[in-house]
């Protein structure tokens, strides 16, 4: 088994599973998703700390191991159950045109990759085009999707994109890598704060009847 | 001289047909014109057989049209497979024509206009220079819209006459441009343009498109398409669908592969992105239809879109020097062209077969034809078959040979058409499986199920001379997929041309080699001789073993069959699924149901709504803006002499004031 | 490879897939009935079915035309000729330039327009909705099929499924991602086009749910025998394509021995049983969907196939 099949491996199931967060229609299994989607890069975390010889990196696959995949999924559950929040992803576009427009965006994210980066290495650049496509995928989520949950978890896949295009790239600092935990983090508790804020006020969780409180609509 | 030989058949055409409209109203002149037709149209096939097994090139000019410069003709590998296909075409339409014809109400209006619209699109293919070119087309364009507008009482044909013409203006205009910018140097030959290669690659290619793109039929330029074939009569919309859209797809080859000298990938891409979006939304729009010879129509749409990936793919492999590949595209193309030739008028003569028979072409009023009309049913199976890309069918073949070019798009270095092609060839699957759908439809409820009006009931088989006209297409379509081989061997020398290479060449037995033995290949005949022996075998073994016993007895459908004829599964209603999953994208279809009040007896209403968007956003507002124009001039027809020479006269002054200001 | 060898080879698989098809689906039905703590039918029903169909009489409403009769020959033999050509227990390179991965699907789409048509003959409601779904399911089946064939073919450099096969056995055993996608989008797509749970119910004749059975609904006798049959084929023939496409181990070369031979029917045995349990135990854990839901299901196995052809692109390593 040599190193690139098995970085292409996780690379690759990190996408899939970006998708996968686009057909998800109820909450909890979308939380699950992603909780799955951050382990995953955990796992190419530490892959590439073995083949990089960086053991920092191997600190970077913990924090993203004990946030992303234990604990803000436990919170984001905590969240939906104390908030009794509707168990449905409320979507703007069907799950059939997203998915498409997702495989677009994969598209495009290879085409440009492979014409930007052609001196680097494979295994970077096979990164960083698995990484632009995990980040669009989230983006679109978060534009597709009018849960906040929904948008949370949307933000956060975006994150783990930027992560595995960061390490991909020989490791970045490990200050950056901390900061970038904790600003997630930070991130989390905001939005936490957010939630109940909303949930107070317009008894739901769809982003449109903020829209409608400001009049825009 | 063989190039004298393929003038003279468009020569005698002509001639034939002025003899014809001064005899059209005889009765025998039916037969006469039309086996004459016939017989031209064989001795053109001969010809054009014949230059292509000779794979030589020759040009003539001859001392008409304009002066001094005359016309100029050239017999290439090109021009020869299209003068096959429109030959071919043109002979089995005069022949189905005899029994036809025999039907029409006004013959003076329909006899004396076929010859001279085969003729044209001979002279089409064979012009050398973009004068005798572009004549030859307008010919084209304005014979058809004399057959098309043929039966004038009817207010929607000369609206689809209308929009043909307008259509069939704008086609010539762009091609008269296209040829404009290539022939910089003003000389207006070919082989002057060939020699200077076009300076605009990306305006002429857009031009070219929009010429012979719009006469072919591509998105979304083909709305006058479904509305001016099915307008003409039977033999006629089989030669617009079958023959005339191939002679606007051999106007682009020839522009874009011969004049255009080399051209540069991007340009590929349009072809592609435009050949798999015609081939998707024409068979959408064909399984919307109810109309038989609409139906057809769009389904001429869909083939244009898949001879169109097929050639921007061969666009794309020339660019990259990948000339096998290019090969096997360019042939695919080209076979496809021929398959689609047979079995769309094949399967129009089915349509005009059953107009005549039952005086209708709503499918929604048919039904159980295969009864009455048996011979007519086979054959039109065939062709359904066939269009429907199914083994052992000629479809199949070239369809099959499209997906192993895609196949090969692994080894462009251009990421775009690494990822642009495997995407038009699902999209090509896809529209493979709705034409399968659609068929399924079309035949289904025009010859299955039972009869749903007193028409269709008492329809008879039509004649023998027309049956024979089908038979014969039949037969080609199941020779062209038995032995797909033998055609692309003939079609090498065009593939030669085109893109400098060849497909290697096959005998009939061996199977049909894409780019070397060791790769894919698909062997027609034994997969057809291994389903006839299976078959055989399996009716056999059912025969001997199986209990013979066979009683006739009433439909059970789950105890509670239907006694109204018209609750059968309707063309509407075997669509609808496919309609609620893919119409709602791509026409914005919506289903709406009222129910009445309980106790209400109205009866409940199911209404289903489609919006064509090319022609809401295009075609829509190009019209009101002519109708606002000319409502604006109208004044302008009501004016005094007076002002009419004021108006002269002004005009004349601001002319010379422009004059002496610029010079 | 000697061309009598060759045709001794495809006759003795022709008649191996027809021997054994019933039989797969009486393990199936069997290990189903266990799962549901029934006892079931033993495994070998589905061949005393049959038996029982061909013995009887049969009937054919007066409005039936050859179509309807003529169908379920023709429906059998396509499928057999497709099954056929999918190696089984040995490889067949001497079959392999007839036909390639698109003709065995091409097979499959002539049966199912001819068994759609027959399914219209009659002119009855149930006929009509059971074709125009199936044609429905069809149509998003096929991209995804052709995706895949396009991930197999990037992968093999051919689509001729002998070759595909000796790839994949060539190769170590382990995490290739686009395989694994494309076997998972094949492994749905073989759910759809054999019309199992979650997409069509073989077990029901609920008139609101069947799309196969409301085809064949007027169909009797020797005719029913025979369509039950190809039915079982075409499952057949997907487990096969499964087996010889993603888990080529096992099966013996071309010219070998008698005993390798033996031990590939063997192994080939091993496989059929194992994809039965398995087929068996998704069609129990989950229930049927509703129609307009298949299009998303199949929806989703097109997504996985054109992922793994992205992936593809991406990296030389599947």
């Amino acid at each position: 088994m040599d190193t690139l099949t098995v970085a292409h491996f996780l690379a690759g199931s990190l996408v899939l599973l970006s998708f996968s967060l686009l057909y998800q229609d109820r909450l909890p299994p979308l939380i699950n998703t992603f909780a799955a989607q951050s382990l995953v890069l955990a796992l190419a975390i530490g892959w590439q700390a073995e083949t990089q010889h960086a053991p920092h990196l191997l600190i970077t696959a913990a924090i993203e191991f004990g946030f992303k995949t234990v604990l803000i999924p436990l919170v984001l559950t905590w969240i939906i159950r104390n908030l009794k929040i509707h168990r449905t992803v409320e979507i703007v576009v069907g799950v059939g045109p997203t998915i498409l427009a997702g495989m677009a965006l994969v598209g495009l994210a290879m085409a440009l990759m492979m014409r930007a980066t052609p001196g680097i290495g494979v295994l970077a650049r096979q990164d960083l085009v698995f990484a632009l496509s995990v980040v669009l995928l989230g983006m679109l989520m978060m534009v597709t999707r009018r849960n906040a949950v929904s948008q949370v978890i949307g933000f956060m896949s975006i994150e783990n994109g930027l992560v595995l295009a960061a390490t991909g790239a020989k490791g970045m600092p490990f200050v950056v890598e901390t900061s970038v935990a904790f600003s997630v983090l930070i991130a989390l508790i905001v939005t936490g704060i957010f939630l109940f804020r909303i949930r107070e006020r317009f008894d739901s969780m769809d982003v449109a009847v903020i829209d409608q409180f400001r009049g825009e609509r | 001289m063989l190039i004298l030989a393929a003038l003279l058949g468009p020569a005698v055409l002509f001639g034939l047909a002025l003899l014809a409209a001064t005899v059209s109203r005889r009765r025998w002149a039916n037969a006469a014109v039309y086996g004459a037709c016939a017989l031209v149209a064989v001795a053109g096939l001969a010809v054009a057989v014949t230059a292509l097994l000779n794979g030589s090139t020759e040009t003539l000019t001859l001392p008409l049209g304009i002066p001094w410069i005359g016309m100029h003709f050239r017999l290439d590998a090109l021009a020869a497979v299209f003068l096959v296909v429109v030959n071919l075409g043109g002979a089995v339409a005069s022949l189905f024509a005899i029994g036809y014809g025999r039907h029409e109400t006004s013959p003076e209006r329909v006899v004396p206009f076929v010859p001279a619209f085969i003729a044209a699109m001979n002279l089409v293919v064979v012009s050398d220079d973009a004068f005798t070119f572009l004549f030859a087309w307008e010919c084209m364009s304005v014979l058809s819209w004399a057959l098309v507008v043929s039966h004038d009482r009817d207010p929607q044909n000369l609206r689809a006459g209308l929009i043909y013409v307008a259509m069939a203006g704008f086609g010539t205009f762009a091609l008269m441009i296209c040829f404009a910018v290539m022939a910089a140097g003003g000389d207006f030959t070919f082989a002057a343009m060939r020699a200077h290669g076009a300076g605009l690659p990306g305006l002429v290619l857009a031009l070219a498109l929009l010429g012979a793109g719009s006469k072919a039929g591509i998105f979304p330029l083909h709305a006058w398409l479904p509305l001016a074939h099915p307008a003409a009569p039977g033999h006629v919309s089989a030669l617009m669908s079958g023959v005339m859209t191939k002679v606007a797809v051999y106007g682009f080859i020839r522009i874009t592969f011969d004049l255009m000298g080399p051209v540069d990938w991007t340009l590929s891409l349009a072809v592609i992105a435009i050949g798999a979006v015609t081939a998707l939304l024409g068979v959408l729009y064909a399984l919307m239809q109810h109309d038989l010879k609409r139906l057809l129509a769009y389904h001429t749409v869909e083939n244009i879109g898949i001879i169109f990936v097929a050639l921007g793919m061969a666009l794309a492999f020339r660019a990259a020097h990948l000339p096998a590949a290019a090969a096997l595209a360019a042939t695919a193309a080209l076979f496809h062209v021929f398959n689609h030739s047979l079995f769309k008028s094949l399967l129009f003569f089915g349509a005009g077969a059953i107009q005549n028979a039952t005086g209708t072409r709503d499918i929604d009023r048919l039904g159980g034809l295969i009864r009455t009309m048996p011979q007519t049913a086979l054959a039109f199976l065939i062709g359904a078959t066939a269009i429907s890309a199914l083994p052992p069918l000629n479809g199949f073949a070239s369809e099959w040979m499209v997906f192993q070019a895609a196949f090969l798009s692994g080894s462009l270095p251009q990421w775009g058409l690494r990822l642009l092609i495997p995407t038009a060839a699902a999209i090509l699957a896809l529209s493979a499986a709705l034409a399968a759908a659609c068929f399924v439809k079309a035949f289904g409820v025009t010859f299955l199920g039972r009869a749903r009006s007193a028409a269709a009931t008492a329809a008879r088989e039509t004649d023998r001379v027309s049956r024979l006209a089908m038979a014969a297409l039949a037969g080609g379509c199941i020779v062209a997929g038995v032995v797909p081989g033998f055609f692309t061997n003939l079609l090498g020398p065009a593939s030669q041309m085109l893109t400098t290479a060849r497909m290697p060449i096959a005998n009939a037995v061996s199977p049909l080699v894409p780019v070397a033995a060791n790769h894919n290949t698909y062997s027609g005949l034994i997969i057809a001789l291994g389903l006839i022996g299976a078959t055989l075998l399996v009716a056999a073994l059912v025969h001997l073993l199986a209990n013979r016993a066979t009683r006739r007895s009433d439909t059970w459908d789950c105890g509670h069959p239907e006694i109204n004829l018209l609750a059968q599964y309707s063309a509407g209603s075997f669509a609808q699924p496919i309609r609620r999953v893919y119409a709602s994208i791509a026409f914005g279809a919506r289903e709406t149901v009222e129910m009445p009040a309980p106790c209400d007896l109205a009866p409940a209403k199911f209404t289903a709504t489609l919006h064509d968007s090319a022609w809401e956003l295009l075609y829509a507002p190009v019209g009101k803006t002519i109708g606002f124009l000319a409502d604006r001039l109208n004044p302008f027809q009501y004016l005094t002499i007076r002002a009419y020479l004021g108006i002269v006269f002004v005009a004349l002054v601001l002319l010379l004031t422009g004059l002496a200001i610029w010079s | 490879m000697v061309v009598s060898e060759t045709l001794i080879l495809a006759i003795l698989q022709a008649v191996l897939v027809m021997a054994l098809a019933p039989l797969l689906t009486g393990i199936v039905r069997k290990t189903k009935a266990g799962l549901q703590r029934r006892r079931g039918a033993s495994i070998f029903q589905p061949y005393r079915d049959i038996a029982r169909l061909m013995r009887k009489e049969t009937i054919i409403s007066h409005d039936a035309s050859w179509i309807f009769t003529a169908a379920p020959t023709f429906i059998l033999a396509a499928t057999w000729v497709a099954a056929t050509l999918v190696p089984t227990f040995a490889q067949t390179p001497g079959l392999a330039p007839i036909a390639d991965l698109i003709v065995i699907v091409g097979l499959l789409a002539a049966a199912r327009f001819a068994l759609a048509l027959a399914g219209l003959d009659i002119g009855t409601a149930f006929g009509g909705l059971g074709a125009s779904r199936e044609m429905l399911f069809a149509t998003v089946a096929e991209p995804a099929m052709l995706m895949i064939i396009f991930g197999l073919s990037l992968i093999a450099g051919t689509t001729r499924l002998a070759e595909i096969a000796a790839t994949v056995q060539a190769t170590v055993p382990g995490l290739h991602i686009s395989l694994m996608l494309a076997f998972v989008g094949l492994a749905m797509l073989a759910v759809v086009e054999n019309g199992r749970i979650p997409v069509d119910n073989p077990a029901t004749h609920l008139e609101l749910t069947m799309v196969h059975e409301a085809m064949i609904l007027e169909y009797s006798g020797r005719h029913l025998g025979l369509i039950e049959l190809a039915q079982a084929l075409k499952l057949l023939l997907y487990v096969s394509l499964i087996a010889v496409v993603f888990i080529p181990w096992g099966l013996a070369p071309a010219g070998s021995t008698l005993l390798a031979y033996g031990l590939g029917f063997g192994v080939y045995l091993i496989k059929l049983v194992v994809a039965a349990k398995l087929l068996a135990f998704f069609e129990i854990a989950g229930a049927k969907m509703r129609v307009f839901r298949v299009p998303q299901f199949a929806g989703v196995a097109l997504m996985l196939a054109l992922l793994a052809v992205l992936l593809l692109f991406v990296s030389r390593s599947f």
